[in-house]
This record gives structure tokens, sequence and C-alpha cells, in this order.
């Protein structure tokens, strides 16, 4: 079974996913990087595969896809950095970028190096429904990775409902109309739209991203879906940090603290 | 005996593709904005108020039709016939306004209260930021922090006009990323505000939209064709491609008529092989940019290569992908014009004719020894600007 899957199955509520950028601050931090974050006590790792024009990031993640430009990272690269990595990392693990890379990669050649590598998902969001249905999905099925959607405050409910028929793993809830690194937090119409989504009953657990950065944001979200995404928040952490291990494990255990027995209903 | 020949139309398809490229390759947050567009557009445009305002702003205010000019000297010059369509002496010095007036009208029928907008040379923003002023909406425009620096004098006309122009210091702090930074406004402001891209590029509706509003520039050449020479069809357009919209109005009414071939000039900056060029065909290869599926410049790793040209209006990494399938399929011809040979151009139009073409618009004047054309062939080249914004280059490079 999909690690993804297995661990909405096992773990219901309170799943914590964050992102890195590969490449950053080091070439070679991503192993390190992956390995704390595990033992910190993530659940789900999103890789972010640098781009030179991430749409829809905001300031902070768009300078972290630079700096891991210019360190030399490259979808081979990354490739080869998680190789083996299955041997010690057992969280779930997302591929996260923009498609053209992927597309230039070549799709089926792409989809066979996150299936040898052990990634389970992806997440493409300039990749159109449609594009993914009628070209890739096969491919993607056949290696065994989920595709992740989004869904924002703007997105309809017709389409809320036609992209949890596609969608496995979760959805990807955006909190607001933002870029990534917004600095909103949890408002009260963002409530509402949770809350309409909860109403929903949608056959997928849902996480919440953009906007959540510490413990009481990441904790509210959980209060309205199955977990969240950090992402800006994280990078910051990166960018400043001496001790890269010490400053991760510190910044997940200080969100998570004992986050399921104290909410997890 | 003659087989039916199966007809292939460039034109845009109901899904949005010109062939393999365009669709709409947009992150789920502009999904109910770009379709709210795509549901609306061709609609709004129908609409005899909707035509009747477009017309009468084009005439009025823009200073509609812009002539089709025999240009004797240089048709001797070159023993062909050569006529300019002198989109130069459009209000706002340059092709760009057919489009904000189109677009400006379709935000206002959309509900929309502000305008974003991006901006290379500043042609396009000096455009949105007058129709915004007619319109007295909110416009922001975003500019590369180089081309601000670059581009002062249309920065100012655009601060002139009400407009607050905001530098985009991502990236190489260009164009492409100016549209970034477009992109990302309209991300965050989806409800009050529109888009008003600038080019032929973007994703689906985008391309089709602004072709639409430029083809004015094509109806209008068959109409003043035909009064000159009784002919309507003539056996080449030659325009100049950045992203492709004068091109996309100088080609669509005649995307369909094979006989007429249909040059494109590509920006080759230093040279196809120096490493600073912007001929995206030479050099480029298929995959996505801002929304569409078409040819980019990009490294081997799918990572979008900052172009460069003297013009700033034809330094972007991509085409509109209406070009991308005239490019694939042989129906388009393109060629590429160097910095050099672009300013040779103007200052050839400049001496023999009495006008100063912009940079961008050179590029078309540049290929004009090497269309084939014969003395009894009619050529029409698409001046699409006026030089004023370039003085300082000509200056700078003037015998």
């Amino acid at each position: 079974m999909n690690r993804i899957i297995k661990l909405f199955n096992d773990q219901p509520t309170g799943n914590l996913n964050v992102y890195f950028t590969a490449g950053f601050p080091q070439l070679d931090d991503t192993r390190r990087i992956l390995t704390a974050l595990q033992e910190g006590g993530v659940d789900l790792v999103e890789i972010g595969m640098p781009y030179s024009d991430p749409v829809a990031d905001g300031e902070t993640i768009q300078q972290s896809n630079q700096k891991a430009l210019e360190n030399g990272m490259t979808l081979r690269t990354l490739f080869s950095q998680l190789e083996g990595m299955r041997e010690t990392i057992h969280v779930s693990v997302l591929l996260m970028g923009y498609i053209n890379p992927v597309v230039q990669y070549g799709i089926e050649e792409f989809c066979k190096k996150c299936a040898e590598v052990g990634v389970d998902g992806l997440i493409l969001p300039d990749m159109p429904m449609d594009v993914y249905l009628n070209e890739y999905k096969s491919i993607f099925d056949s290696y065994g990775l989920l595709n992740i959607f989004l869904v924002t405050p703007q997105t309809s409910e017709n389409r809320i409902r036609q992209i949890d028929e596609v969608s496995a793993g979760f959805i990807y809830t955006v909190s607001s109309a933002s870029v990534t690194g917004s600095q909103t937090g949890v408002s009260n119409d963002m409530e509402s739209y949770f809350d309409r989504l909860n109403a929903m009953n949608l056959r997928n657990p849902r996480l919440i991203g953009f906007g959540i950065k510490d413990r009481p944001t990441f904790e509210k979200a959980c209060c309205y879906s199955q977990g969240a995404i950090i992402g800006s928040a994280f990078i910051r952490i990166l960018q400043e940090s001496n001790n890269l291990e010490e400053d991760i494990k510190n910044f997940i255990s200080e969100v998570k603290a004992n986050k399921r027995t104290e909410i997890g209903v | 005996m003659s087989e039916v020949a199966e007809k292939v139309s460039f034109q845009v398809n109901e899904q949005g593709y010109y062939g393999v490229f365009g669709g709409a390759f947009i992150p789920e947050m502009l999904y109910p904005n770009v379709e709210e567009l795509r549901d609306n557009y061709l609609k709004i445009i129908a609409e005899p108020e909707f035509q009747r305002e477009f017309n009468e702003l084009l005439r009025d205010y823009v200073g509609r039709p812009t002539p089709l000019y025999f240009a004797k000297r240089l048709s001797e010059k070159y023993g062909t016939n050569i006529y300019l369509k002198r989109e130069d002496l459009c209000h706002t010095g340059a092709h760009k306004v057919n489009n904000t007036i189109g677009q400006i009208l379709m935000a206002k029928r959309l509900g929309k209260k502000k305008i974003v907008a991006e901006t290379g040379a500043g042609q396009h923003g000096v455009a949105t930021a007058t129709v915004c002023a007619l319109m007295g909406i909110e416009c922001i425009v975003y500019m590369g922090e180089l081309d601000i620096e670059r581009q002062a004098p249309n920065v100012a006309r655009m601060k002139l006009l009400g407009a607050e122009v905001r530098p985009a210091s991502s990236g190489s702090k260009t164009l492409k990323d100016a549209t970034n930074e477009a992109m990302r406004h309209w991300i965050s402001n989806p409800v009050d505000t529109h888009y008003i891209i600038g080019s032929v590029v973007g994703p689906h509706p985008y391309p089709d939209m602004v072709a639409r509003f430029q083809s004015v520039i094509s109806e209008e050449i068959k109409k003043q064709l035909k009064e000159k020479t009784s002919r309507e069809n003539p056996d080449y357009v030659v325009a100049c491609v950045g992203g492709g919209s004068n091109a996309a109005g100088a080609f669509y009414h005649y995307l369909d008529v094979p006989e007429v071939q249909l040059v494109a000039v590509e920006a080759a900056g230093q040279g196809l092989t120096s490493g600073h060029s912007a001929a995206t065909t030479a050099l480029g290869k298929p995959g996505v940019l801002h929304g569409s599926r078409t040819i980019l410049m990009q490294t081997e790793d799918g990572q979008v290569v900052e172009p460069y040209s003297i013009s700033a209006g034809l330094d972007y990494p991509g085409i509109g992908p209406m070009h991308a399938y005239l490019y694939d399929s042989g129906r388009g011809r393109f060629l590429s014009a160097t910095d050099e040979e672009a300013l040779q151009a103007a200052f050839e139009l400049a001496r023999t004719e009495g006008i100063i073409p912009a940079l961008e618009s050179s590029h078309a004047l540049a290929v004009l020894d090497r269309l084939g054309a014969t003395q009894d062939q009619v050529v029409v080249v698409n001046l699409s600007g006026r030089g004023d914004k370039d003085l300082g280059t000509y200056m700078k490079h003037i015998d």
C-alpha cells in the first residue's frame, strides 16, 4: 500500500507535512534534512524541486529555489541523493515542483526514478487536471505515485468534488488567496471555508497549507483537517541555522508538541 | 483528379490549443479567474455594445485605422513593393493599446475593479496605464528592476498616468520576472482584479483573446491593400516576434490563407551562437512557460534561460503558443535579426522614408533583403511601434 494512504488510515489526525527545497541551503543537505525531519517527528516530507520561475511561491521559497539552482541542483542530482533513502527513511515522501523540468526530464523516466528511490506522491501545481487525466495518470498509476491536487477558497463546489474524485492520498487545501509564505494566520474567513470543506464529506483527507508556521497555526489547522503543511517558515529556519540537525528537531518537536494526545479526537 | 485538401486551421481549438501548444498550465489558485474569462470572453466580445465601444475607442482614441503606407524609396531599394502598416502612429506609440482597450472593456464587463499588468520595455505598461486612466480604474504595473533603470521615460509616463509601478526584484529582474510577479499578484487578489497580459502568451484564453484584439491590424491591411492594389492578400506579411502580439495581429486574417507567407522575425541579439540572444525558435525547445505549452529557451534541466536583445520588447524567453504552432507546422517562416542588423534597418528607414521605427519593429525591417521578394510581389511590414523610446540607444550607435 502507498505510504501516504497507509499513513492516513493509521493516523487520521494531526499529520505534519514539512516542505524544503532540495539543494538548499547547501547542495548536499537533502539527506541530512530528511533524516532530521523524520527524527523530529514529521509524518510527511515534501521535497521541492527547484525551478527558475516558481509562480505560486512567495519570496522565501523563491529565494531558496534560486539558491538551490546556483548550488547546482538538478533532478538528476536529486535522484542520486535520494537513492537508497528507504533504507532509513520511512516517512512519506513527496516531490513538489513545476511541470517544465519534469517534462524535460521525461514523464515516464521521472516517474520510474521516483518509484525506484521510494517517492510516494507528486505535487505539480501547474499541471492541469485534463492533461493529467489524459496524458499522465496512467503513467503515475503504473509507478504507484499519487498525484496531489490543490483546492483554494475560490474553488467551486463542483470542482472540489471533481478534484476529490480524481485524487488519492490527500487534498492540499490552500488556506487563502495568496502565494506561499503569506503571514495571514488562520482568520474567520478561513474557518468558514474549512467548515464548508468538512461539511462536504470528501473521500480524501485534507492537509492545510499556506500561512501555517508554528504550533498555534498548526494546531488550529488540525482542528479543521487531518493535518497541515509548513513550508516558508521551515525554509527560514534552514536559512538561519548554524546547526541543521538540532534546529530542525527543535522546530518540529515544538510544532508537534504531543499534538496527537492533546487534540486527537 | 485533385484530392480534397484537409482543412487545417491555425486558429485556437475549443480546448484552447494550437496543435499541441497552448492550454492552461496554471496553479489552482488562478483557475477560477481564468475559467471565468474563458467562459465569458467570446460572448462578451460578440456583444454589439462591446463591439460598438471597442471600435469607437479604436477610431477616436487610438486613431485607427492606421495608414498602410507604400514605402516608395524603400521599395526601389529592395526591388519589390513594400507597404508599412503604421502601428507606430497609434496613441501611446505602438500596437499594444489595441489589446489594452479590448481588455479594459472586458474587465469592466467582468465587474473587476483593479488592473494588474507586467511590462518589459514599458510599452504595454504605458498602454495599460493609459486605458486605466481613461476608465478611472486603479492600475498596478510590475516591471523588472533592471528594466526600470533601462526604460526611465516609460516609467515616468506610467506614473504620470496615475499607475503604480512595482519593481520585480526576483530572478533576473526583467520581463519574465515581472510576468511572474503579476501572476503572483493576481493569485493574491483573485476576486476584484483583472490581469491584462500584454502579449499572445499566458494560459488560454489569453493568447486567443489578445490575438483577437490585435486582429484589427490584418483586418485593416486586407481592406487597405485592396484599395491600393486591388488585391487583399500580400505575398508576405513580416512582423517581429517577442511574445508575438503584433505578429499575431498582422497574421490573424491570413492564418488560413496559405498563399500569404507569414514571416516572423525574432531577436538574435549578439548572434544565435553568442549566448546572448532571444531567438526562441532557433534556440528553444517545447515546454511550459507562463501558463501555456509553447517553445521556450531553457537549459537541459528545464530551467528558463534569461534571453538577451538590444530591444527590451523582444527580450522574452518564449513565444505565444500560436507562433509555436506556426513554427512547428511550417506555416510560418521564422527568421532572426541581430542587434546590429536591427540598428542598421532603423537608420535606413529613418533616412529613406523619414520614419524612426522602434527597435522591435526594426527587426522586421532587417530581413527585407532575405525574403526573396520579386518586383511584382507585395510585402507588408508591420511597423509595430515608433522609436522615440529608443533614441538613447540609437544615438549611442549612430555613425
